[in-house]
């Protein structure tokens, strides 16, 4: 399968190791990988801080980008979700019909990295190891504009020496929500601590989750409290082998996301 | 079209939400109060909600018949008036908070009455009607328990069907120690805080009340236009004593609250009880169409309240706030709302609902900060009995706030310029990779890989996380040089 990589704007300028775990994995399990390079955002951030006309442009290109792909792949249930939910609805708003179908079009073809290998490629175990103890927490895009439910969780149960572990109050939101961080830092606060409080409460080594930017706030608060629990993308636990733990490479245990490598 | 006006009513709050939540979350008795209170009420709403097969089927009912009811509004509201008034009721039409409270007070003056009593009412709360009548020399007691607790607190009502549950026990026994006996039976000496002993001691206090009143008034949960009849469901009895003992019933109702027949109250009373007290029936229905001769008020006025609801109505991507029946279940999931209570929305309507309910019934510009008090999370949209897609609609409601501004001139302040160069950079490849490249200055800022403080606008980001610092090579970067040009 042709598989476009729509790396979202988050990883490709912060986290590029989730990006370089998401071509490994999909290229290990047999699949051509395409990168165009024309891509940037899916527009979110503008759409849901209110400047969606910002973000028309991103939509097109978006939309051109990956016209020539059997599936577009997103590490990102947020961005899969803004492109499969807002992007049709933002060019009709505008009043630009073609844009719209094009939109819907390759909206239908767009996946979340654990429905892509779940419902599309058919697979539960993708072959993975990773020897740690693990917590999921469900980010909400993920969880109710997706709806991906337990496919996530199929995935990492089926991981080799990966001991799983629930997080409790796991369907609460870590308070990130893009700008929300940012216009309601005191609120967000107060949900990140409680969050954080179930994440050590389960004493695992590592929380993951299928988005960098919930990712990314979680592990800053257990960053600063040097907490020592590590916040690694779904993707980079999946791409890991058992070939990677014992020859040390630095992406066999995944790159913590609050602290870049 | 006119929007609720300024200077009446409980639409708009002092400051912006974000001020406003620093205070609540500054109170650590009130996160305690508001988590168990929520939680409690999450859990029971869950279970019985499950109990019910159809339930996904009972939503898309209650939604449907909300959306008939507002594309066919003038004509089911005529009909109503019609049938109301052939059984002895009186219809008023008020156009916003200001007239409903003139007509209420004016009827009330008519009676000779300077008390009135009250069944809790969200409309009444809405357009500050206590205060109005306060202010003719007319006292208006609360009879919902929660409401009376409120009232005796000279405080605001913070949730839609909680109003008090940001107190304790201890704190409402102090309450009606205190207070009581200022305005009526004092509290029985040596109260406790048990749940019954604060109960008995409201009925006792109430009672009173109830028997003196001549005029009460009521709100409505909802009014069935082909028989002209109005419903009130609640938990404690006191409403139905406000609808049965006194001579004059006075009730206030917002235009949407209209269902078009009987068969299709059954839908509501089926998803109300279930979604706002977690109950599978709750435990008082009263219903009431008209004057009965020799049988309870023998006086009904029927108040129809717009105040902003036109205008909501004539917003399609907005106007499905307007099917809300004021479960509060969305509240009672709201990870915003659990910490920060009802207070911080500044409207009596809080929570998700609130959030875009009351920025369309005043104005996006009046309420300018609401629609930014989510994270968009869904949860409340999971949980409305009457399917409102809230996060849809609260982004919706951000792009008319900066249109809104925008109207003034250009996009003023930080966050429209970081947002148009982000667009700019974004809107071209060559952009983007330099402007990913340049990122990486970032990493002068970082110590053992991490960034404890940044300078604006993200320093408040900072304050409780720190930032990662960015990678010495984009993942474009990568890309490339990996796999060529191919791409």
């Amino acid at each position: 399968m042709r598989i476009g990589l729509e790396a979202t704007c988050l990883v490709d300028g912060m986290f590029p190791q989730v990006g370089r775990a998401t071509v490994r994995l999909l290229e290990r399990l047999g699949h051509e990988v395409v990168f165009p390079l024309e891509q940037s955002c899916c527009g979110q951030m503008h759409i849901n801080t209110g400047y969606g006309r910002f973000a028309l442009p991103l939509v097109r290109r978006y939309a051109d980008a990956f016209a020539d792909v059997d599936a577009v792949v997103v590490p990102s249930g947020s961005c899969a979700g803004s492109v499969r939910h807002q992007h049709a609805a933002l060019a009709r708003a505008a009043g630009d019909e073609g844009l719209a179908r094009a939109a819907k079009e390759v909206a239908a073809r767009t996946y979340e990295l654990s429905e892509l290998l779940v419902d599309v490629l058919g697979l539960a175990d993708v072959g993975a190891y990773y020897p740690h103890r693990v917590t999921y927490h469900p980010t909400c895009h993920s969880l109710r504009v997706l709806r991906v439910g337990e496919k996530p969780l199929r995935l990492l149960r089926n991981v080799e020496a990966l001991d799983l572990v629930e997080l409790p109050e796991a369907e609460s939101c870590c308070g990130f929500g893009g700008t929300f961080a940012l216009k309601n830092p005191d609120v967000s606060a107060a949900m990140l601590a409680d969050k954080m409080r179930h994440v050590l409460s389960t004493r695992a080594d590592v929380c993951t989750a299928g988005d960098s930017s919930c990712l990314m706030h979680i592990g800053g608060g257990l960053g600063r409290l040097s907490t020592g629990v590590r916040t690694v993308h779904l993707a980079e636990i999946l791409a890991s082998t058992k070939d990677d733990a014992e020859s040390g490479a630095t992406h066999a245990t995944g790159t913590a996301q609050g602290v870049a490598s | 079209m006119p929007t609720a006006p300024r200077g009446v009513g409980n639409l708009r709050g002092e400051e912006g939400f974000p001020a406003a939540a620093r205070t609540a979350l500054a109170d650590p008795q009130l996160r305690r109060n508001l988590g168990h209170a929520t939680r409690t009420i999450r859990a029971k709403r869950a279970s019985v909600v499950a109990e019910v097969p159809d339930w996904q089927e009972l939503r898309a009912a209650g939604a449907a018949i909300k959306d008939d009811v507002l594309a066919r509004l003038p004509e089911l509201l005529v009909q109503l008036e019609e049938q109301v008034t052939a059984r002895g009721g009186t219809v008023h039409w008020a156009r916003d908070a200001a007239e409903a409270n003139a007509i209420v007070t004016r009827l009330v003056q008519a009676t000779g009455a300077d008390e009135v009593v009250k069944v809790k009412s969200m409309a009444t709360q809405e357009i500050g009607l206590n205060e109005a009548l306060e202010a003719a020399g007319i006292a208006a007691w609360e009879t919902d328990l929660a409401e009376l607790i409120v009232q005796l607190g000279h405080d605001k009502p913070s949730h839609i069907l909680v109003p008090a549950i940001h107190r304790n026990r201890a704190e409402i026994r102090e309450i009606f120690l205190r207070e009581m006996g200022k305005v009526g039976r004092p509290a029985p000496e040596g109260l406790t805080d048990e749940p019954r002993a604060l109960a008995e001691a409201a009925r006792l206090h109430l009672r009173r009340k109830f028997l003196s009143a001549r005029v009460a008034v009521s709100g409505a949960n909802f009014a069935v236009a082909d028989s002209g009849t109005l419903a009130v469901v609640e938990s404690e009895g006191n409403g139905r004593m406000c609808l049965t003992l006194p001579q004059t019933l006075i009730t206030v109702m917002g235009i949407e609250k209209l269902v078009p027949t009987w068969q299709d109250l059954e839908v509501f009373l089926q998803l109300l009880p279930r979604s706002s007290t977690g109950e599978r029936m709750n435990p008082y229905t009263s219903l009431w169409t008209g004057v009965t001769p020799g049988d309870g008020p023998q006086e009904f006025h029927l108040v129809l309240l717009d105040n902003g609801r036109t205008a909501t109505l004539a917003d399609p991507e907005g106007r499905a706030a307007l099917r809300c029946i004021r479960c509060s279940a969305c509240l009672n999931v709201c990870p915003v709302y659990e910490r920060t209570g009802g207070h911080a929305y500044g409207s009596v309507y809080p929570g998700p609902i609130g959030a875009v309910l009351s920025p369309q019934l005043t104005g996006v510009e009046d309420n300018a900060t609401l629609p930014y008090a989510s994270t968009l999370c869904g949860a409340c949209f999971d949980a409305c009995p009457v399917a409102i897609d809230i996060p849809t609609m609260l982004v919706h409601l951000r792009n008319r706030v900066t249109e809104a501004k925008e109207a003034h001139g250009p996009l003023p302040g930080a966050e429209a310029t970081a947002m148009r160069a982000a667009a700019f950079a974004m809107s071209d490849r060559r952009r983007w990779t330099l402007a990913l490249r340049s990122a990486k200055l970032g990493r002068l800022l970082g110590r053992d890989g991490r960034i404890a403080a940044v300078p604006p606008p993200l320093t408040r980001w900072t304050r409780t996380r720190d930032l990662p610092v960015p990678p010495p090579e984009s993942f474009r970067d990568w890309w490339v040089r990996e796999h060529g040009g191919r791409s």
